[in-house]
């Protein structure tokens, strides 16, 4: 089989997301136009310039996870490992199956183990006293804070899998990115299938400070339900959020001879970078508009065939008026006539997760034909004037979706999705 | 209560967002010149918000110096924020 | 096309046309590769803090880098040692691949680099003064700095490289993945990639985490310190920086008139699930190194030399050994490991064994593993000792392993390129 011929569907879809346990409670929550944003409980936030956020409850032992297996991995690893055994037990998959080696693992995360990293440091350090910190005091698995690469290895080690596995790592775009790349280990016949998702547990001390820092997040702190605003004229920075979505990713043929059910096919990404700031956007949004263009040019598509558009949609002016203008440059009149929401209003902003569960949200929104709302938004910034879906879900046709993100170093990437009986034209 | 000088602008811009080859913060211009032309960004004026508060102990409100251009602009605006500070 | 963009047709050919150096063995490709084969060490007592109170007090440092002369002096402090190390391996690649950014299409050109902790030492700073003086003492930076895609940003700015750009984490086995996925953008519309790995994490946080492992050598004598496949094996040695390349399809070199030092031939990566560190489980490893050659459709006779992963850890070095023999047959092909000369780099090690991989096929010569006594029981490998061979090869597979089961083989093979413009 060529690439080509090698389509990578989703069959499997676990969630760990602000307002609810597991995939269809997201999913409720999302429809509902519910807001999972409150006042920061996971650390005292007093003296922070913003002290909302949208946190899960989530209780890791009740979650399924084994007393050594909280021990060992962080906040970020518990909720990656969480959904994926979620998305294991939804595609009904046996994993790692006949061949382990067929089997691959890509996750995306901004900021790794960031919380557990500073949780030790604090101890290790004696409150920031020392600069020399007491090695005596570091816990057995202080290294798999350390790196990133942990969260990848806790979901392959869950699979078994023995192929590829990769920790991607491109800021807030993170969870995009990896789903591509899973994508790209079953076009290119590396795998069979992946589990590819992305987590991201930033709600700790030191990621709320260097936020603050920069006055990225919103200091709307008198009304948390309401802080997170996409394309609201009263938006003043975006809501952090936390959680992890992980999708079974596979072969179609092989999905299809098990007899599996497909939520959605991945029928087109691509990446591009600014090269213009790190944090930074050009109004033009042209990066990100050759990113959408040149998806919807490997899936075969033109922007007539685009039915909803999930946006990055932060809720900082900047993006938002960023956002909008790459649609409007990629897409011509299309982008005044489709849907195009941001779920970052109800979930918040989870950095590298954030675009794994948005994946996750299109796959469901191609299976109920609903597109999830803007929450919040009640007074719309006038440069932002496409229909972005306020305040309540929407019952919509929908064939193909497109998924975009935007992140800290530059990175631009578009996902494009589509229903399962969805083929490309043949023509290559 | 501190002084704060044109000096000090320059040491705490050095030390906080460093500075290029090509720019010359102690050239006769700088105070006048625009900080997009000393090669400082958005960022680089926020970490020097964040690093004036600091040292010199006073509130400056988002916002405010957001859309300074010039040394000498916020030199004006961190001495009326001691003035206000002093009575 | 395909939804990744892979084009109909053969896979295109990727060759590496410029190195850029920046390790414990020096600055730049030219004199690394003359540590290398004179054997010069670059293990030394920690400098870079005090590590008196330490169980392990010897690392591979890089000399003399000063970044306030290899790098744009406003990045000095909003960046990390490990991105300024980057930014230099960098230009240095582009400029010994005589390529101008500026002249070729922004869209077809990207970095993928990998992190193994990121920014390490400026996040111990800003978590220092988080936690002394409270949250607003937390510099912009640090929301630039910290973060593992920090390199990669920071080099595709600079150099105005719009194309999709990455950052893959997989540990020590990173460098290769970073290498891997460089190949996989040439065959779906890049021309050229910035590709390879840094780290500096050699600050008192990031060695203490790395103390955890049980895997670093607490020998004070730095040449007895690193000694892999050796009978006296205790663990490896930290160190700083790595290697950045210019990757290209062969077309655009070809149009350039550039020489290339090598191609990449093959590339594959697998897992081992296996959750203790040290089980010595070689049947990964077997399988990545098999279906590497199957991807560069070649056997196992092709191969001319191998870089070893060399843990120093006994039973990693055991396992390794066995997965060599295994797909070679007992000392079937020359093996070394020159890494024994910087320490272990983290991100950067595996890019820094293909630069030194590519400069040994340029040259002709296997270099040898300095520093070795008495090989270890067990470990049936024709380990290349005491002095370089000079038996002209052609090929050379490099190995790299990451905590937590990564396992990665690169096949390079020699290009046009037979000394260093230096």
């Amino acid at each position: 089989m060529t690439p080509a011929d090698r389509r990578a569907v989703i069959t499997g879809v676990g969630a760990v997301a602000p307002g609810g346990h597991g995939r269809e409670a997201y999913w409720d929550l999302l429809t509902a136009g519910r807001t999972a944003t409150r006042r920061i409980s996971l650390f005292d936030p007093a003296g922070f310039r913003s002290r909302v956020a949208a946190e899960c409850d989530f209780d890791p032992l009740a979650s399924g996870l084994t007393p050594q297996e909280v021990r060992r991995m962080d906040r970020a690893g518990q909720f990656a490992v969480v959904a994926a055994r979620e998305a294991v037990a939804d595609s009904g998959i046996e994993l790692p199956g006949a061949d382990p080696e067929r089997v691959a693992v890509s996750i995306g995360s901004a900021v790794g183990c960031t919380t557990g990293l500073e949780e030790e440091y604090a101890v290790l350090s004696d409150g920031g006293r020392d600069w020399l910190v007491d090695h005596s005091y570091g816990v057995p698995h202080l290294y798999g804070y350390m790196v990133p690469s942990t969260l990848a290895v806790e979901v392959a080690r869950q699979a078994g899998a023995e192929g590829p596995v990769a920790l991607i790592s491109t800021g807030c775009t993170s969870g995009l990115d990896a789903i591509g790349h899973a994508v790209q280990l079953i076009e290119e016949g590396t795998a069979d299938v992946v589990l590819a998702g992305a987590t991201d547990a930033p709600l700790s001390p030191i990621t709320a400070a260097c936020f603050d820092a920069i006055k990225a997040t919103t200091a709307n702190n008198d009304d948390p339900e309401h802080a997170s605003r996409p394309f609201d004229g009263r938006r003043d920075g975006f809501v952090l959020g936390e959680g992890s979505a992980v999708m079974v990713i596979e072969e179609l043929e092989s999905a299809r001879r098990r007899g599996a059910t497909v939520y959605a096919e991945i029928l087109g990404f691509a990446g591009r970078s600014n090269a213009f700031h790190m944090t930074g956007l050009r109004p033009d949004g042209r990066e990100m508009a050759e990113a959408i263009r040149v998806a919807l040019d490997r899936a075969r598509l033109d922007p007539g065939d685009i039915d909803y558009i999930n946006a990055h949609g932060s809720g900082t002016k900047q993006n938002d008026r960023h956002e909008t203008a790459a649609f409007k440059r990629s897409l011509g009149q299309r982008a005044h006539e489709v849907p195009v929401s941001s779920i970052k209003s109800m979930i918040g902003h989870s950095l590298g997760a954030i675009g794994s569960l948005e994946i996750a949200a299109c796959a469901l929104a191609l299976r109920h034909q609903v597109v999830p709302p803007t929450a919040n938004l009640s007074t719309p910034d006038p440069e932002c004037d496409l229909d972005y879906v306020p305040v309540t879900a929407r019952e919509h046709r929908m064939d193909r979706v497109l998924s975009v993100g935007s992140g800290f170093g530059g990175f631009q990437t578009a996902m494009v999705l589509g229903r399962p009986s969805e083929r490309r034209g043949e023509a290559a | 209560m501190a002084e704060f000088t044109l000096d000090d602008l320059r040491r705490i811009l050095r030390a906080g967002a460093g500075v290029d080859e090509q720019t010359d913060l102690d050239g006769e211009h700088f105070a006048d010149t625009a900080f997009a032309d000393l090669g400082y960004d958005s960022l680089a004026l926020l970490e020097l918000v964040n690093r004036v508060e600091r040292e010199y102990g006073i509130g400056i409100p988002d916002g405010d110096l957001a859309h300074t251009q010039s040394p000498r602009e916020v030199l004006a605006y961190v001495h009326a924020k001691l003035r206000e500070a002093r009575v | 096309m395909s939804a990744s963009g892979i084009r109909p047709g053969r896979r295109g050919r990727s060759v590496v046309t410029g190195i850029g150096v920046v390790a414990p063995t020096g600055i730049g490709a030219a004199r690394h590769w003359e540590s290398v084969l004179a054997g010069k060490s670059g293990i030394g007592r920690i400098t870079r803090f005090d590590p008196t109170g330490y169980p392990v007090r010897v690392a591979g440092e890089v000399p003399g880098f000063r970044a306030g002369e290899q790098v744009p002096g406003r990045l000095v402090p909003q960046t990390d040692r490990f991105t300024h190390f980057a930014l230099a391996a960098a230009e240095d690649a582009l400029t010994d691949a005589a390529a101008d950014p500026a002249t070729l299409p922004e869209y077809e050109m990207a970095v993928v680099t990998a992190s193994s902790s990121g920014g390490t030492e400026f996040g111990q700073h800003e978590m220092e003064n988080l936690y002394q003086q409270g949250s607003s003492w937390v510099g912009a930076y640090q929301s630039i700095a910290w973060f593992y895609a920090a390199t990669t940003g920071q080099v595709s700015i600079r150099h105005g490289m719009r194309g999709p750009c990455g950052v893959i984490c997989g540990e020590q086995a990173g460098g290769l993945d970073a290498l891997g996925q460089s190949r996989r953008l040439l065959d779906t519309g890049s021309r050229l990639v910035l590709s390879g790995g840094t780290d500096a994490s050699l600050c008192p946080y990031g060695v203490v985490a790395q103390l955890s492992t049980g895997h670093l050598s607490a020998e004070d004598d730095p040449a007895r310190a690193y000694l892999p496949f050796d009978a006296a094996a205790s663990g490896f040695v930290p160190g700083e920086g790595g290697a950045i390349l210019v990757v290209e399809n062969a077309e655009s070199a070809r149009a350039r008139g550039v020489p290339s030092y090598g191609e990449l031939l093959g590339y594959a990566a697998g897992f081992d699930p296996t959750t203790d560190g040290t089980a010595a489980r070689h049947t990964v490893l077997v399988s990545v190194i098999r279906r590497t050659l199957a991807d560069a459709g070649l056997t196992p006779d092709a191969v001319d030399m191998v870089f070893a992963d060399a843990s120093g850890v006994p039973a990693e070095d055991l396992a390794e050994a066995r997965a060599i023999a295994e797909v070679f047959g007992p000392g079937g092909v020359p093996v070394t490991a020159p890494k024994t000369l910087t320490g272990r780099l983290y991100a950067g090690g595996a890019a820094l064994d293909v630069a030194t991989a590519l400069l040994a096929l340029s040259a002709g010569v296997i270099p040898h593993t300095a520093g070795l006594g008495r090989p270890a029981p067990g470990c049936e490998i024709d380990l290349v000792l005491d002095r370089p061979r000079q038996t002209d090869p052609r090929t050379a597979l490099v190995l790299a392993r990451g905590h937590g089961g990564f396992t990665s083989a690169l096949l390079v093979g020699a290009g046009d390129r037979d000394a260093l413009k230096r």
